[in-house]
């Protein structure tokens, strides 16, 4: 299943562990994530549910670039990470 | 607990600084928190010692932690959130930026944020409700950015003994007072004046940028206002603003605060102009004035007169409630202190992190 972890910068302020998911898209995958977590999601997305300005998620190795719509589609063994930009802060 | 006018808060840039008063005179640092990470600004304890702090953070967006202990300990609380955004709506994106205006007045706490929402809490923020009416008014989408890329609410005056009555200050979008608990909003910025706008736009109360505006808690038909380019004072509870002309030095800054019980006592921290943000001949003053603006006098006693470029941002300066202690903070990490109403000032012994605000309680 694929497999979502997260920056371990976010640990000063809220645990976020790495979780499995057997979502289809990024946007699913990180609703699983939040469900167990709900907290989290305001450190990842917008009041909008975009993805925060500063916040850049890889999968499979690759940037993705639907900061909206999260429509990233996974594979059964893909690799997410949620990272902070160097852009930002 | 503290005495209120013993205990300060300091929210910078790096941190969250609780200041206490020492016995020989002059402040010290009592305990850090948040360290390291930007605090937009510090609602001080009431009686009962609660307090919130909320946090600016560069890529995890704002946060809003609560204290049940006067600082002692923290735990995050609700953030608030704007409402899903119609897809034809206009304006800035519905999306908080920063907290900038935490006021307390009874059981409501009112947060001011960036890009121009007013929320308020019931429950010391475990929830946040945004004010609709305010927010969906057409004339919000005529106000701009003032200091940032979007319009904000950072004066929140609630008016002592009426319930349901408060006036909040928007940079870019003057004033604007509700009278029955946030249902409807009227302007109240008439007789301010922009110079940074066209002529005929001028006199516009929703173009009009007050940096900063104080109600005197004893007085509260009196408020004063740091404008952009100028001073203001209402004494009809904002229904109009007379130009302050007389300030010397100069007339542009962003911070003023005004005597808990003498309206007609108030302090301002001049810098040049809205090109040069830095203190006029380099040297930092404080003006006060204790009758109503008609004159005024400056203060340099124990602040720094050589190559300072300091700058004291709209909630860098506070008066406690005793009425003779102030306190302000600079943007480049200076603060000073003073115990005889703003006439001599003494430098708190640290390199702070840029600070944004500086409150009493």
């Amino acid at each position: 299943m694929p497999r979502v972890a997260f920056t371990p910068q976010l640990r000063r302020f809220i645990e976020a562990p790495e979780i499995e998911s057997a979502a289809l898209t990024l946007r699913e995958a990180l609703d699983d994530a939040f469900a167990a977590n709900p907290t989290l999601r305001g450190y990842v997305l917008d009041d909008q549910g975009h993805l925060r300005a500063n916040v850049v998620v890889f999968v499979d190795g690759r940037r993705s670039t639907d900061r909206v719509h999260l429509a990233d589609p996974l594979r059964g063994d893909s690799r997410v990470y949620v990272l902070q930009a160097l852009s930002g802060g | 607990m503290a005495d209120i006018d013993d205990r300060a808060w300091v929210a910078t840039r790096k941190g969250l600084f609780e200041l206490r008063r020492k016995a020989e005179g002059g402040w010290h640092v009592a305990r850090v928190s948040f360290l390291a990470e930007p605090v937009s600004m510090v609602l001080p304890p009431g009686d009962d010692g609660r307090m919130l702090a909320a946090l600016h953070l560069g890529h995890y967006g704002a946060k809003v932690h609560a204290s049940d202990d006067a600082g002692e300990t923290w735990r995050e609380v609700a953030t608030p959130v704007y409402p899903e955004q119609p897809p034809a709506a206009e304006g800035p994106a519905w999306k908080l930026e920063q907290v900038w205006a935490l006021e307390r007045r009874g059981a409501t706490v009112w947060a001011g944020t960036l890009p121009g929402g007013l929320f308020r809490s019931a429950d010391f923020g475990a929830s946040w409700q945004l004010v609709e009416p305010l927010w969906h008014m057409p004339q919000r989408l005529e106000w701009f950015g003032g200091g940032a890329d979007v319009p904000g609410i950072h004066s929140v005056c609630p008016y002592p003994g009426r319930d349901g009555e408060v006036l909040v200050g928007v940079s870019c979008g003057g004033a604007w007072a509700t009278t029955d608990d946030a249902a409807h909003w009227q302007s109240r910025a008439a007789g301010m004046r922009a110079a940074y706008m066209p002529p005929e736009q001028a006199e516009n109360p929703n173009t009009q940028d007050p940096h900063r505006i104080v109600r005197c808690a004893g007085a509260p038909d009196v408020l004063w206002c740091q404008h952009h380019n100028g001073i203001w004072r209402s004494a009809d509870n904002a229904s109009s603003w007379q130009e302050v002309t007389t300030a010397p030095v100069s007339n542009f800054g962003f911070a003023v605060a005004v005597h808990p019980r003498d309206p007609g006592t108030a302090w301002f921290v001049p810098a040049i102009s809205d090109e040069k943000r830095v203190p006029v001949g380099a040297a930092l003053v404080v003006n006060r004035t204790r009758d109503g603006g008609r004159t005024f006098e400056t203060f340099r006693d124990g602040l720094p007169q050589t190559h300072c470029y300091d700058l004291v941002y709209r909630h860098g300066l506070d008066v406690a409630a005793g009425g003779t202690s102030l306190m302000m903070g600079s943007t480049s990490g200076g603060l000073w202190s003073s115990a005889d109403g703003g006439a001599a000032w003494q430098a708190l012994p640290a390199r702070l992190p840029p600070i944004y605000a500086v409150r009493f309680g």
